[in-house]
């Protein structure tokens, strides 16, 4: 877990500690610490009522936090709010768009707020609804919108002011794959920009493909933190499972292996024996020249590498 | 930029925002002048021989201009459902994610409040006129100078002003849209509790006083003395005095409302 220290690193777009929260009687943050570098991309994975979404209310100065100390570009979000709020931009998980305005008032909306001027407003939204494919539907209503459309419209809206942190609550919770790719290549294309991105999300896929460094949070805090390579050494390493036509084929293999050495298992019922190992060619050769030596036939060969869905299961409680 | 002129921007911004939420979809306006409308069909058409007549024997007034009395209690009506109507618009807009994202923006809280109450003010004064025009269709005959017009207008703006502050609130505070539609109900049936469509000295003990000390009753009879001719005496200041104070607590408690986030 990251070390935290009292002040804020030049180089941190956001720093967490100490982070509490409750709701009534019930802790949803309990004391999370978060140090995130200035254009990473920073994935929050958790499952539901982790304490996710609380996270980023308070680091998007919607609600006030209990307890800890809280910076966004080094702003303090509780004694400078409105300093904060002029360099973020957040995409909820609800959808923060006016339906009642077309896409292009939207953005135009967006422009007034910040003040960018009629000419360069306009500019700006223009711009926007080309880089997000919106610009041949940008005067219909928004009722016509799919999913991932309106997604795209929300996201080009926290871009009007140039924010340079950028807050992703489950951005891409209820997309179809496509569009799901679409806000990723998005997400991408700005942190080559330099733009910093914490992104909250339950899909574990999403924050291997996307984040520089990945924090799991379970119950209000956080059990692992790092990138996800090291997230996937935190948990037993992949195993090889050989599956048998008969049980005297899985009684052979597995005395031949050693059924009582550590990492090896049998299912009697399933004819199954997993072995530790990398599935790296050297040991799979090794494996079947054992098999061979005892004369035993595996009808079935398959290798397992950790993921980080192993990560997510073997860390979060269940509920 | 300086918070006030920040202030001021913002709120026309958002102003236009809400301006177009009107146009777009004017089944709220539309609402606040049907009833109204309708109050008046109904006073004048159906009831109005009857009232009229019991009107008579209370004031001494004449008979057949009960529509003479009753109009600026109307007018009243109007101004109160149509000030009412921004707490349902400002429910439904709380409930919208747009909201929130205004909330992490660097604009003025106020601004997002203050754009809701003068394009509700704006829709009033449109539905309130409205709902004069049928009066005097229907045989209501002001005679007022231009300056007495200006100086009824001016009050009905400062009670659709304060109104619309106090309904703000509401619709802050209501969890649901349906709420937001309930609780102001109580402040627009207050003017039958009033002089609005029968003198107030005709009614029993209890609620004469009540009817005599609410707020309405100075407004109502200082828009009649206006329209109609008659001593307005120190209904115009009493009734300035209510709109002040109502809208001073309608800001406060609206400011206050926004300030708590909402639960998601």
């Amino acid at each position: 877990m990251a070390v935290m220290t009292t002040t804020t690193a030049p180089d941190l777009a956001i720093s967490v500690s100490g982070l509490r929260k409750s709701f009534g009687d019930k802790a949803v943050l309990d004391g999370v610490d978060l140090a995130v570098q200035n254009g990473t991309v920073f994935a929050l994975l958790g499952p539901n009522g982790a304490g996710k979404t609380t996270t980023v209310r308070i680091l998007s100065t919607l609600i006030a936090s209990d307890g800890g100390r809280v910076a966004v570009a080094g702003h303090d979000v509780a004694v400078a709010p409105d300093e904060v709020r002029a360099v973020i931009g957040v995409t909820g998980q609800f959808s923060a768009v006016d339906n009642l305005l077309t896409a292009r008032e939207n953005l135009i909306l967006m422009a007034d707020l910040y003040r960018l001027g009629r000419r360069a407003g306009r500019t700006r939204a223009g711009e926007l609804l080309d880089r997000f494919g919106l610009a041949d539907v940008a005067d219909e209503p928004l009722s016509t919108y799919s999913g991932g459309m309106r997604r795209r419209l929300d996201l080009a809206m926290t871009l009007v002011g140039g924010p340079s942190v950028i807050f992703l609550d489950e951005p891409t919770t209820g997309l179809d794959p496509r569009s799901r790719r679409e806000l990723w290549r998005i997400v991408r294309e700005l942190v080559a920009d330099g733009v910093t991105v914490l992104l909250t999300t339950q899909y574990l896929e999403e924050a291997d493909q996307l984040a520089d460094r990945i924090a799991v949070l379970d119950g209000g805090r956080i059990v692992a933190e790092g990138t996800a390579a090291e997230l996937k050494r935190l948990i037993p390493g992949g195993h090889i499972t050989l599956r048998f036509a008969d049980p005297s084929g899985l009684s052979a293999a597995a005395a031949a292996f050693g059924a009582s050495q550590r990492g090896v298992t049998t299912d009697e019922d399933a004819l199954t024996l997993q072995l530790p190992g990398d599935g790296g060619v050297g040991s799979l050769r090794d494996v079947l020249d054992r098999l061979d030596a005892v004369g035993a036939r595996a009808e079935e060969i398959s290798v397992h590498t950790p993921d980080l869905d192993d990560v997510f299961l073997a860390l979060t409680t269940g509920r | 930029m300086s918070t006030r002129n920040r202030t001021v921007t913002d709120t026309f911004t958002l102003l236009r925002r809400n301006l177009r939420h009107t146009i777009r979809y004017p089944s709220m306006t539309i609402g606040s002048v049907f009833g109204p409308v309708i109050m008046l069909l109904l006073f004048v058409g159906v009831l109005g021989k009857t009232l009229g007549r019991g009107l008579a024997t209370a004031s001494g007034a004449h008979a057949s201009d009960y529509i003479g009395y009753i109009a600026p209690g109307i007018i009243i009506t109007a101004v109160a459902s149509g000030s009412m109507a921004t707490a349902v618009a400002v429910c439904v807009d709380m409930t919208e994610g747009i909201v929130d994202r205004f909330r992490t923006m660097p604009i003025s809280r106020v601004a997002i409040l203050a754009a809701h109450v003068i394009n509700s003010v704006l829709t009033t004064v449109v539905s309130t006129g409205s709902v004069i025009a049928v009066a005097i269709l229907l045989g209501f005959r002001p005679h007022a100078s231009v300056g007495q017009w200006l100086a009824a207008g001016g009050l009905l703006l400062a009670l659709s002003i304060a109104l619309t502050w106090l309904a703000v609130a509401m619709g802050l505070v209501s969890a649901t849209p349906e709420a937001a539609s309930n609780s102001p109900m109580l402040i627009v049936f207050l003017p039958f509790v009033g002089s609005a469509f029968a003198p107030a000295s005709s009614m029993p003990a209890g609620v004469r006083q009540f009817a005599e000390y609410q707020p309405f009753t100075p407004a109502i009879e200082s828009v009649r003395a206006l329209l109609t001719g008659g001593p307005v005496g120190h209904h115009a200041t009493l009734a300035l005095g209510w709109c002040l104070v109502l809208g001073a607590t309608g800001y406060a408690w609206a400011v206050a409302a926004f300030a708590k986030p909402r639960a998601h």
